[in-house]
């Protein structure tokens, strides 16, 4: 349910991005969602589209990149790619994992007219 | 598109002088063109090794133009954000964080499943407390104002947050209900937040530390199954431990998932109901106000 105050917060700072561009419409949106963020894509894709209603992205295509989960393991100190957290290391099996990214939530850039 | 300076298909940026990092170039150029004329454009770049070069290459555009591209107005461009989701959550919790470093005081956001026994630790612990120093409660909860109530009753101060539908407690919330408490100096703020191990995850207050609850009673995969929240918490409270004689309940392997997800997570067990376990919890709380103390 959360997927509702970021689709909130995105459009507030897609509203006040398109003013700084100078912007009538966005028309399209790129947000990057990493594999071990706490987020559902799909879910936030429909929050979005409502949160945007009445604004300047209205109608927005949404692109969501889903960057893969990046850790280093204090076992065999190597810098591996995970698909969940905890998970275990690929390399030598180890438990103890250090998640580096793939859990950001950003928006990276916007299409406008 | 490159995330370091933000050129890439369809980015109408002029400017392309620094670029010292590998990247392939698929570059969209947009020009005004007035009529049918050919021209030449020239764009250098840098690329990995460092070489600097220019590629002068000639257009021929026979448009009959009653169309733009690029720059113009009415045209779609592409413009680069690269900002977080919440950043004004962070920027909220910034200021909370920094308001409670002034005045000295620790502040600990407690998550957890609905029913895990957060309320009755607090009652506990401001009871062991006992006005030693001040210590106050920010409680979030959907509905009601029985979780502050009960904490009133122990003679500490307590603001009741009501999320209505939302499902956790925001920076914003929290300062409003920090301005209205007022902040305990050189003591503790605890905000009991919402029951929930998804969203409040996600959800920077402020705090100096998550400290995430669970009860015996829940299951030891919890932090597998929830991995964020426990990946973003300092210490894990094992809770309702004199349950454990009539459960099939293995400690041991819910403090295993545990540290898979966080490997540096703290542990405490305890029972607030019979108080075994307590004192450590205590201690861990006093080491951590003195820590805040001691240090700006």
């Amino acid at each position: 349910m959360h997927e509702v105050s970021l689709a909130n917060a995105l459009i507030e700072l897609v509203r006040e991005q398109a003013v700084a561009a100078k912007a009538s419409r966005v028309t399209r949106l790129v947000l990057e969602i990493g594999t071990l963020s706490h987020v559902d894509a799909h879910a936030l894709r429909f929050a979005v589209d409502v949160a945007a209603r009445g604004g300047p992205a209205e109608g927005a295509a949404v692109d969501i990149l889903e960057p893969e989960g990046t850790a280093y393991c204090l076992d065999c100190e190597t810098s591996v790619a995970i698909a969940a957290r905890g998970a275990l290391c690929p390399h030598c099996g180890g438990a103890k994992l250090l998640v580096q990214g793939g859990d950001e939530m950003r928006l990276k850039e916007m299409e406008v007219v | 598109m490159c995330s370091t300076c933000g050129c890439g298909q369809g980015e109408k940026r002029v400017e392309d002088l620094h670029h010292d990092h590998a990247h392939d170039h698929p570059h969209a150029h947009a020009h005004e063109h007035d009529g049918d004329d050919g021209h030449w454009h020239e764009h250098p770049h840098t690329h990995a090794d460092g070489t600097t070069h220019a590629h002068p290459h000639g257009h021929d555009h026979a448009h009959a133009d009653d169309h733009h591209h690029g720059h113009e107005p009415g045209a779609a461009r592409l413009v680069t954000i690269e900002r977080d989701i919440l950043a004004k959550n962070d920027a909220i919790a910034a200021e909370n964080r920094h308001a409670l470093q002034a005045a000295k005081t620790l502040s600990l956001n407690l998550v957890s499943s609905p029913g895990s026994g957060k309320t009755a630790l607090l009652v506990e612990t401001l009871k062991r407390i006992g006005g030693e120093y001040p210590a106050s409660v920010i409680e979030g909860d959907q509905e009601t104002t029985a979780d502050a109530d009960r904490i009133r009753a122990t003679g500490a101060p307590a603001i009741q947050i009501n999320t209505g539908k939302g499902c956790h407690l925001d920076a914003d919330m929290v300062r409003t209900g920090m301005s209205r408490l007022g902040l305990p100096s050189n003591g503790i703020l605890f905000i009991e937040n919402v029951g929930n191990l998804v969203c409040p995850a996600g959800f920077d207050l402020g705090e100096a530390h998550k400290v995430v609850i669970v009860s015996v009673t829940e299951g030891e995969d919890k932090p597998l199954k929830y991995s964020g929240m426990f990946a973003a918490s300092s210490l894990m409270v094992v809770t309702k431990t004199d349950l454990l004689p009539h459960l099939d309940f293995d400690v041991d392997r819910l403090i295993d998932n545990a540290r898979r997800i966080n490997p540096t997570i703290g542990v405490l067990k305890l029972s607030a109901k019979s108080g075994d376990g307590m004192d450590h919890w205590m201690h861990w709380l006093e080491t951590a106000r003195a820590l805040r103390l001691a240090t700006d």
